[in-house]
Parts: C-alpha cells; structure tokens; sequence
C-alpha cells in the first residue's frame, strides 16, 4: 500500500506520470492560470496590453514585470515570456523585406501559438516550453549532396549575416500576423551542403527524441516532419529564422531555428529542426499524412481554394493591439493570394493547377 | 414534503448561479484582456465547451435518478437544460456576430461546406426547439408528444459532441472523452430498456407456462 502512495507511475508512452507531473498538470489547469494572471493584473494595476503602442513602452512594462517577477508576483504567462527573452548578441541588419503598417506584439507572437509537440491549445506552447532542450543542438544533413554532415547550432549559424525580415504568417486556421524574424535565407544555407542534381526536394524533421509533453498524444504522428519542393527552398523569399523581434527566438516559436516560408501556411514552417534531407521524390510531410484530403503537399495561401475546416477567404489579423472588448468587433481582412507574396513567387507554380495542387 | 420543497429550491438558486460563473469569468477575461489574442475564438471555445458540460450533465440526471432510487435529480433537468442552452445561444451568437459579422454569405457557405457546422446547426437547432417548448404549459399542451420530442436531446448530444471531434485538427483527446461519457450516458438508457425488456418477457413466459400447467 505504502509503495503504491509513494509510487502511482504509470507509463503513458514514453512519459512517466508521477505525483510530481499530476500536481503539475493540476495547477498549469488553464483556470487556474487565468486566475493567477487575474491577480497578476490587478497587482500590475493600470498597464494592458491594449496600451503598448511602441517599442519604449513595451520595454517599461517589461521593466515593471521583471520588477514585479522579483517581487515574487508570477503567473502572468505572456509577461514571463517577454521577461524571460534575450536579445541576439549578433548584429541585425534590416533588410528590404518588410510590410508597412502594423507589426504584430510581441507578445502575442509568442504566447499564441501552434507546436502540437508542446500541446494542442494555443497557450500550451510557452506554458511547455521549458520541455524543449536546446543546447546543445545538432542538425544531421544526408540524401543528395556532396557535404553531408553532423552541424551543431553554431555551425550553421556562423557564416551568416542576421538580416531582419517582416513578413506576413498567415496560419491554416484562418488567422494571420505581422512579424519581424530575425535570421538568413534557407538557400544560402543548403547551398553550403552542395545538393547534387537529384536533389528535387528538401526534406525537415523537427525534433523528436525528447520527451515534450504534447508528444504524449498520438494527434500526429511524431516527429513532424515537413518538405518543399527545391526551388520553394531555395527562393530568396525562403528563410531560417534563429530571432524575432530583435529576440533569439523563444521555444515555443521554433527555437533553435526554424523556417519560413511567408506565402505558405503557416505549418509549412517547420520548427526547431533538427534533420534536414535531399531527396529526389517528394518527402511525406505531418499533416497531409494525417489528413491528406485537408492538407497538400504545397498548402500555398490561397483564399481560392476552400479548406474542409476553414473557408480561406478572409483571415482575422491577430495583432495584439486592440485590448479588450474592441477586438471583439474588429472586421476580418480578405485573404491575399499566396498571402501577397505572388509578384516573388507566383512563377513558381505558373504551369500547375493550383487548385488540384493544393 | 414542505422541507424536501424548499431544499430543492435554494439548491436550484445554487445551482442557478454556479451556472452563470462561467459567463461572468469569459466576460471579464476578454474585457480585461486577460483571455488571449484571439478572444473571439476564446468565447467560442469557452461557451461551447460550457454548453456540451451542462447537456451531459442534464443526461446524468435520469441515471442519477436510477442510481438515488430518489426523483431530485430530476428537477433540475430543466434548469440544466436551460443554462446549457444559455451557452449555446451566447456560442451561436459568437459565432454569427462576432466571428462571421453576419456575413450570410460565408455563413451559408459554412453551412453546407463545413461538415462540423452542419452537426452543430442540428444540435442549435434541437435545443432551440426543447427550449421554447420546455415550459409548463408548453408540457401541458403537448402532452405525449414532448416526452418523445424531448428524447431528441440524445440526437443534441450525438450532434454537439461529433461537432467537437470534427472541428479539431487531428484526433484529439479531449473530444473522445466526451464522446466516451456520453456514450456511457445513452449506454446505460439502452441496458436499462433492453434488460427491463426481457425481464417482461421473462414474466410473460412464466404466466404462460403457468397457464399451460392451469390448463393441464
């Protein structure tokens, strides 16, 4: 009896859930989240998000949260995030790739997100992210080319100058961002591993021998892996991103590095990658093996095309700016096609059906 | 009598207001903030999720009332029902309103295209018909009538929960397990008709053969 109190573990896959891990799982409940974060804001009296307008006074508010973390007040998930982000200790250039008007918070960028290693809803994500181990970190390059390898993170960073980019992401689920990535384009990096002439397609693998908590559920059969077509890859559009908003990029948006491909749904994006392989057919990726009626292999933006879950003709631009009640009336916006990256890329794709090919 | 009376009553104004709780904490969540980026997809996940706990719930009552051999539960079966149409409408409401900004066009769309929005426009629709008729006079009128109208609530929570599997991406957990106990609710009204059943056959069969031996 003694030995059963003392030890309730139960294998559930690869996870053992112990007293330790069921307590844990009871007070991240998200009730009780929006409870602390309730206190957390009425503690923090009279600073909302709805009020960061700019870059000063999202850095106050980070200063009273820090001082606010110091003074044992925790909970507040977004605010951790931010508190808990460091800036890239590489210089940043600014690059012609940008989008004008209205960037997404930073803090909603990286508090709402979709990475079903570290749990389906989208505050899982940061909640977990302390699961996600990134350093050290190795990436493993095979298939076609001529310098295959082991890399560690450093290796694959070093000889790139770190560009900002705005894009715009644009998610499957008919939401949509505006985010300044910090990184280099993923073609000036495959180059480096000189692809032979049977390299068609590029093949990713996000990490999948660590025990991430989302990992437990069989939604998805792990790890995600994701693929694009040779010349997707090498588009200068096409981009790894290792930061974002002047930030190494936090785990729940992809840490160490991750892609972007800004005129694709957003899952073509693969994060935290760990494997990547040339291949000459093309590669299996997550979600269409899950779902091959909803998801294609090129699942480029296209309001167009109708989604079985979601009609893609319009997208809720998700920016963080407007607090409260007024987001509840703010209009949705029109989908662009290839998310408005056409005039780049449309070329691509000029002699198929992009509704069959989809 | 009076006593059980008055309990049944201050328990239904408990009951009442642990009810409206969660409609007060969505409310304040997203005028404070403090329900996300994407509040509107906040509510609708909220309201849905609160309007398929009170439906199951008010399924657990008939059960209850098997399992207490006692017909309390059973008076709380409209007050359930009502509070879980409550946030079925305030999800309908999110989703037309606020979400589809009452774009008929794309709602219509969604409505033959969406097969997770055909099952929830059934279960709406359902409900919206045991609402409006789930009053005294209502019952009155329709005597025989509503007691079969109102076995429709299984076909609601048939339809709410498929709403749920379908909308999510993927096979997710959460869904099934609604799935499951609801499966486990309309499980135990088919066991109890089916064994009640042959129990009739049972004593049917020995009145027969106890005629036969009469008539021998």
């Amino acid at each position: 009896m003694a030995r059963f109190l003392m030890k309730p573990c139960r294998n559930i896959g690869n996870l053992q859930l112990g007293w330790t891990s069921i307590l844990t799982e009871i007070s991240s409940n998200r009730y009780y989240r929006e409870l602390l974060k309730m206190r957390d804001w009425m503690k923090v009296a009279g600073i909302r998000s709805s009020e960061i307008t700019d870059e000063s006074v999202f850095r106050k508010r980070r200063r009273v949260l820090q001082a606010a973390a110091a003074a044992g007040i925790t909970g507040a998930i977004g605010s951790e995030a931010l508190a808990a982000a460091s800036p890239l200790s590489m210089p940043v250039t600014k690059s012609d790739y940008t989008v004008d008007g209205e960037q997404t918070s930073e803090e909603t960028a990286t508090t709402y997100n979709n990475f079903y290693e570290l749990g389906t809803d989208k505050g899982d994500p940061v909640k977990n992210a302390g699961f996600l181990k990134t350093d050290p970190w190795s990436i493993t390059v095979d298939g076609e080319c001529d310098a295959p390898g082991i890399f560690t993170y450093e290796d694959i960073i070093k000889p790139h100058a770190i560009e900002e980019r705005v894009y715009r992401h644009r998610c499957v689920e008919a939401w949509s961002m505006v985010i300044p990535w910090d990184g280099f384009g993923l073609g000036d990096l495959l180059k480096r591993f000189k692809p032979n002439s049977k390299a068609k397609y590029v093949a990713f693998q996000t990490v999948g021998d660590q025990k991430l908590p989302g990992m437990r559920s069989r939604v998805l059969d792990w790890p995600y892996v994701e693929g694009l077509r040779i010349d997707e890859a090498m588009h200068p559009l096409t981009f790894i991103a290792i930061g974002m908003y002047g930030n190494v990029i936090p785990n729940q948006n992809g840490a160490p590095l991750r892609v972007v491909v800004p005129w694709k749904y957003g899952f073509k994006g693969i994060k935290s990658i760990v494997k990547i392989s040339f291949t000459e057919d093309q590669p299996p990726t997550s979600w269409n093996l899950s779902s091959p009626s909803e998801y294609g292999f090129f699942s480029n933006v296209n309001p167009n095309v109708n989604h079985p879950r979601w009609s893609q003709a319009k997208e809720r631009k998700l920016m963080g700016s407007a607090g409260g009640l007024s987001a509840l009336f703010a209009s949705k916006s029109d989908t662009l096609y290839l998310n408005g990256y056409a005039d780049e890329v449309a070329d691509l794709y000029s002699d198929m059906d992009l509704k069959k090919f989809f | 009598m009076a006593a059980s009376w008055t309990r049944v009553s201050s328990l239904k104004v408990v009951v009442f207001v642990l009810g409206t709780i969660p409609a007060i904490y969505i409310g304040w969540a997203v005028a404070t903030g403090t329900s996300g980026p994407n509040p509107i997809e906040f509510i609708t996940n909220q309201t849905g999720e609160m309007a398929l706990r009170l439906l199951i719930i008010g399924l657990a009552l008939t059960p209850l009332r098997w399992a207490t051999k006692s017909t309390t539960p059973i008076r709380f079966r409209r007050m359930v029902g009502l509070l879980a149409y409550f946030y079925v409408a305030l999800h309908f409401l999110t989703y037309t309103v606020l979400d589809q900004q009452l774009d008929i066009a794309a709602i219509t769309d969604d409505l033959y295209k969406r097969t997770y929005i055909i099952a929830g426009f059934v279960a709406l629709i359902i409900m919206t018909a045991l609402a409006i008729t789930s009053t005294k006079g209502m019952m009155r009128q329709l005597g025989k009538r509503w007691t079969s109208l109102h076995k429709l609530v299984y076909v609601a929570g048939i339809a709410s929960v498929l709403h749920f599997i379908w909308l999510r991406k993927g096979f997710q957990l959460e869904p099934l397990v609604y799935a499951a106990v609801l499966a486990v609710l309309l499980g135990l009204r088919v066991w109890r008709k089916v064994s009640a059943k042959k129990k009739k056959t049972l004593s049917a069969q020995k009145k027969e053969t106890l005629t036969a031996q009469n008539a021998g």
